[in-house]
């Protein structure tokens, strides 16, 4: 994956999965400190130590149609070789976290790539889930949280061509208030 | 909390969609699943979703609902998408690029024709 915003909807992809009601991102770029961090925590049914000290292997997955889960090795591979880390804390029946960190200059860092499209993937395709995403660049913070236009829509489908035209501008520019000046991301709408 | 620019806007399009909801004749519901495990996303799944939702902006088309699924164990194929209209089987479909998207969205749910090229035999 080139973008870390994949690797974002890719890992939000592992709440769903396991049952998650709310799932709260926050994407944090600070080029005071030189970090890029990204949080996904949720309120699935989180692992047990065992399963969290293994989650990291390649081998190890939940899913039973294949027997490989790549999403959580790749990332922590591409964040420590960044000079940055990936942790998993989980508690059975509480949920999981998941943190990332990289530096945000470092050459091989992956493009942060088109976040309104992973956050729009999200809210869309699972609309069960209360979806909470907090961008952070510097000390600007933008926060969508779709439960309050949810009890607007009432009831009325996210799919709706006025909706999504709604939801996509809110993200993007939202995102895009808040980015760092002297940092040239690429974020897409 | 900033996150909502004008709550108006959403009542308004809201009113708007049940307007529409009403006029709406029997054309049947329209389903779309895209799958997105790690595999449909290495291999463009959010590129194709982004396509779907597009088209669905640009040409106003109402009525449909994008859902998401994981992995569904047909990972070479990927990106998957399944369409379901109205009381109609569900057609799956495989290595949908935005081009496929879009064209699965006018010929398949626009006017009925199953993209057979892009059809997988489950």
């Amino acid at each position: 994956m080139r973008e870390l915003s994949l690797h974002l909807l890719d890992i939000a992809e592992n709440s769903v999965n396991a049952k998650a009601g709310n799932v709260e991102i926050l994407v944090s770029e600070d080029t005071r400190t030189d970090r890029l961090r990204m949080t996904i925590q949720d309120d699935g049914e989180g692992m047990d130590a065992e399963t969290v000290a293994r989650v990291t292997d390649p081998f190890v997955t939940s899913r039973t149609t294949r027997k490989v889960g790549l999403g959580l090795p790749f990332l922590k591979m591409a964040a420590e070789s960044c000079n940055g880390y990936l942790t998993v804390q989980s508690q059975k029946g509480v949920g999981t976290r998941v943190e990332v960190e990289f530096q945000l200059s470092h050459i091989d860092r992956m493009p942060l790539g088109d976040l309104t499209g992973t956050i729009l993937s999200l809210v869309i395709g699972f609309p069960q889930v209360h979806w909470t995403f907090t961008y952070r660049g510097n000390d600007h913070e933008f926060i969508f949280d779709d439960r309050l236009i949810k009890a607007e829509l009432d009831g009325v489908s996210l799919c709706e061509p006025e909706v999504l035209k709604y939801l996509r501008e809110t993200i993007s520019t939202g995102i895009q208030a808040c980015q760092p000046v002297n940092h040239t991301s690429d974020l897409s709408s | 909390m900033p996150t909502i620019k004008n709550l108006d806007d959403l009542k308004r399009i809201r009113e708007e969609a049940l307007e529409k909801r009403k006029l709406k004749t029997a054309s049947g519901n329209v389903q779309v699943v895209v799958g997105m495990g790690t595999c449909g996303i290495a291999a463009g799944a959010r590129e194709t979703m982004k396509a779907i939702l597009d088209t669905i902006e640009k040409e106003n088309l109402s009525g449909i609902t994008v859902t998401q699924t994981g992995c569904i164990g047909l990972c070479e194929r990927e990106p998957i998408v399944m369409v379901t209209v109205g009381e109609e089987p569900k057609v799956t479909y495989g290595k949908v690029t935005p081009e496929v998207a879009r064209r699965i969205l006018k010929d398949h749910v626009g006017a009925g024709k199953i993209v057979e090229d892009h059809k997988i035999a489950m």
